[in-house]
């Protein structure tokens, strides 16, 4: 469960989150939604702690976040494509990461073999750095990096921008079956609305830093979020 | 159109990383800049004073004249190496209503203003007035003025021609060498002819026209060349370079430290300013051969000390400087990932003393100098593992510049700031005090004894140490994450 309380971040004299409580249950598919600079990306690295927020606290399974990094040992996220590095190649960086996370090579191989529909032959062995891979491809090997090592918080920074139809439509297969099968938190924000409302039980809006909305997704919800934005 | 170009380069050059630097390091360069640019033109005012001195038999022009064309050789490696053209700036200006025929005018015509043709200048320039002043015909001494301008222009377009191949930069050393060759075994002498043709220049400066002719073709087919390579698949793209895998699988036996080591081994290899760097360090090896040949400095323990610090420690200094800017392009990602923060700085730790190791082996050779030599080398590798390197770490977390790393590494300031010049102090000064103070009143071998026991003790606090750095970089951590994340 993850619990957010009384975040705010001011940068000077301008606030870009005042985020009074959300409780996010353990499970749930939670998405984040709102205009550019509305302060999702800000929340979401509030939770990752790397930006401190001026006021409250973060709490994820019990373990406050800017404290204890206890909390990393169960949580994978991919923010932005600093997020990759640069010169290893794809299998590098799977590597990498799964050595961080306690994963022997072999198991790296057979967790990055179930994905080999989702990459769609444009990522393994293709004798390239993840620097020169396409902006796409960079997103599709960060959101698998961020899968690895049985989290059970995952969180994705405006996952389906930049992926091609056939992947968006992976994705969303991938994040429905974390959630179902098992229980695992997935954070998501999304500029696109269907795809949130498809894959999120719950969907949180943010504007300016403010939450305005927050809704138990349901078949009457996207037409609800189409009406909110079309101002 | 051209208004619109120069309004671009204006606001590239004041609003570029240069500009935006600390104000130590603005004048710094100033001062590098400024070195430069009175050394060439002592060079250029004093040129022919010294060579009237040294050959007074012959004519200082006509000594110049024979050894331009090695100039043009010499000029067309170090610019091959050294000087592209700036391509890429024109891409977003493809798509606006420009011809493509002005954006290669503009690209080339850059180019013509560049470095490389500028800093001659400073030297044609006083060394064409000095002859006027000398009595040399005014005419005869301003055409050859605009002769070796025009050859320098002329290089420049040369080069960019030949760039892409490699054949090209073969036979132009190939050519360099052999002329120096035929030369010395009395076979022919290019000097001669080099001579010829510029004095012909001298005596009736009509020629210097034909330098025009050459530059005008040479013009002509990088424009028509470039005209048709200004395309997002040709000349305007970023190349893509095939990864390269090697078997890093020996590093496993270091255990937890092991992914970061394979990391930072990468890190170095894959990036041109660490692989700079990292190659950079074995010429330091070199760097005593300048102090330990010279009488001066043999009297000097002080500075014979500081060249023995860089001989091994040319890595540590070079490498150790910027931890962690390395990583920070990815330094966000790291620090959501679980791991101990000890073993990251473990890991470079550990690179810079394996580093020194090697540089120090290397260094046997400096035997040849005496033992006296070889045991301050000693000294100085052993404070370079000792102190240096855990020093370097924690000056590290003082590091708040992103650096890009696939730029170039030559003279590459990106990721300095005050931190870089207030380090220098306890690197170098500090053993170099230590050892000039202890050897001036106590004895010779007390100073390496001092400088080596500095190394141990800082190694053998190692432990404390660690601990110490490792809760400043916790600390730090967010301040660094926002500096790391702006543009650089």
């Amino acid at each position: 469960m993850i619990t957010i309380d009384t975040i705010s971040k001011k940068y000077g004299k301008t606030e870009v989150l005042n985020v009074a409580s959300i409780e996010i249950p353990t499970g749930q598919s939670f998405g984040l939604v709102g205009n550019n600079g509305a302060g999702k990306t800000t929340l979401f690295n509030v939770i990752l702690d790397l930006i401190r927020p001026t006021t409250g606290s973060v709490t994820s399974n019990n373990i406050v976040v800017s404290e204890s990094e206890a909390w990393k040992n169960f949580t994978g996220s991919f923010i932005d494509e600093s997020f990759l590095i640069g010169y290893l190649t794809a299998e590098e960086y799977f590597q990498f990461v799964g050595d961080l996370r306690g994963m022997s090579a072999a198991e790296v191989t057979s967790f990055i073999g179930e994905f080999e529909d989702f990459f769609n032959d444009e990522i393994i062995g293709k004798k390239k750095y993840l620097r020169d891979l396409s902006k796409g491809n960079q997103k599709k090997a960060g959101i698998v990096a961020a899968l690895m090592g049985n989290p059970e918080v995952v969180i994705l920074d405006e996952p389906f921008a930049n992926l091609d139809p056939t992947t968006q439509i992976r994705l969303k297969q991938v994040i429905k079956k974390l959630t179902d099968t098992s229980n695992i938190t997935v954070l998501i924000s999304s500029h696109d609305l269907t795809h949130v409302t498809e894959v999120c039980e719950r969907i949180v809006v943010l504007d300016k830093g403010i939450v305005v909305k927050d809704i138990v997704t349901s078949a009457a919800t996207l037409k609800e979020l189409e009406l909110y934005f079309s101002v | 159109m051209i208004s619109h170009f120069l309004k671009l380069e204006w606001k590239q050059f004041f609003r570029s990383s240069h500009w935006q630097k600390g104000i130590a390091l603005k004048i710094i360069m100033g001062f590098f800049i400024l070195y430069f640019m009175v050394a060439f033109l002592a060079i250029g005012v004093g040129g022919y004073y010294i060579l009237k001195k040294l050959y007074p038999a012959l004519d200082p022009l006509q000594l110049v004249n024979s050894y331009l064309l090695y100039v043009v050789l010499g000029e067309l490696v170090l610019r091959y190496l050294m000087q592209t053209l700036p391509v890429m700036n024109i891409k977003p200006l493809l798509i606006l209503p420009i011809k493509r025929s002005a954006l290669v005018h503009y690209v080339l015509g850059k180019s013509a203003i560049s470095f490389f043709n500028i800093i001659s200048l400073f030297f044609y320039i006083p060394f064409t007035i000095v002859l006027i002043i000398e009595g040399y015909d005014t005419s005869g001494a301003l055409g050859w003025l605009l002769a070796v301008v025009l050859m320098t222009q002329s290089v420049n377009f040369l080069n960019f021609l030949i760039n892409k191949s490699t054949i090209a930069l073969g036979s132009i050393v190939f050519l360099l060498l052999a002329t120096i060759g035929v030369q010395k075994f009395d076979i022919f002498d290019i000097t001669v002819f080099g001579g010829q043709v510029f004095d012909a220049v001298y005596a009736s400066p009509v020629y210097s026209l034909i330098g025009f002719v050459i530059l005008g073709v040479l013009y002509n087919l990088n424009y028509k060349q470039l005209k048709s390579l200004v395309y997002l698949d040709e000349a305007v793209s970023q190349k893509v370079e095939e990864a390269t895998s090697i078997d890093l699988s020996f590093a496993n036996r270091l255990g937890d430290v092991a992914p970061f080591i394979k990391n930072d081994i990468r890190l170095i290899w894959r990036n041109k300013r660490t692989k700079t760097v990292f190659l950079m360090s074995f010429l330091f090896l070199f760097y005593g051969l300048f102090f330990f040949t010279q009488e001066t400095y043999r009297e000097m323990p002080a500075m014979l000390m500081f060249a023995s610090l860089f001989i091994t420690g040319g890595f540590t200094l070079n490498y150790g400087q910027f931890i962690p800017a390395w990583d920070s392009a990815h330094y966000k990602m790291l620090m959501s990932q679980s791991f101990k923060y000890r073993k990251f700085l473990e890991s470079k730790w550990i690179l810079m003393v394996v580093m020194t190791s090697i540089l120090y082996v290397l260094s046997f050779p400096y035997l040849y100098f005496g033992s006296r030599i070889f045991l301050m080398i000693t000294a100085g590798a052993i404070f370079n593992i000792g102190f240096n390197s855990l020093f370097l770490l924690y000056a590290g977390s003082f590091n708040r510049k992103k650096i890009d790393l696939n730029q170039s590494g030559f003279g590459n300031t990106q990721g300095t700031s005050a931190t870089q010049f207030l380090i220098i102090i306890p690197l170098m000064l500090l053993p170099m005090l230590l050892f000039w103070v202890f050897n001036k009143f106590v004895g010779y071998n007390s100073g390496f004894i001092v400088v080596a026991s500095v190394g141990i003790i800082s190694l053998l606090l190692k432990k404390q140490a660690m601990n110490y750095i490792e809760k400043k970089y916790i600390k730090d951590k967010y301040v660094m994450i926002n500096a790391f994340g702006k543009e650089a």
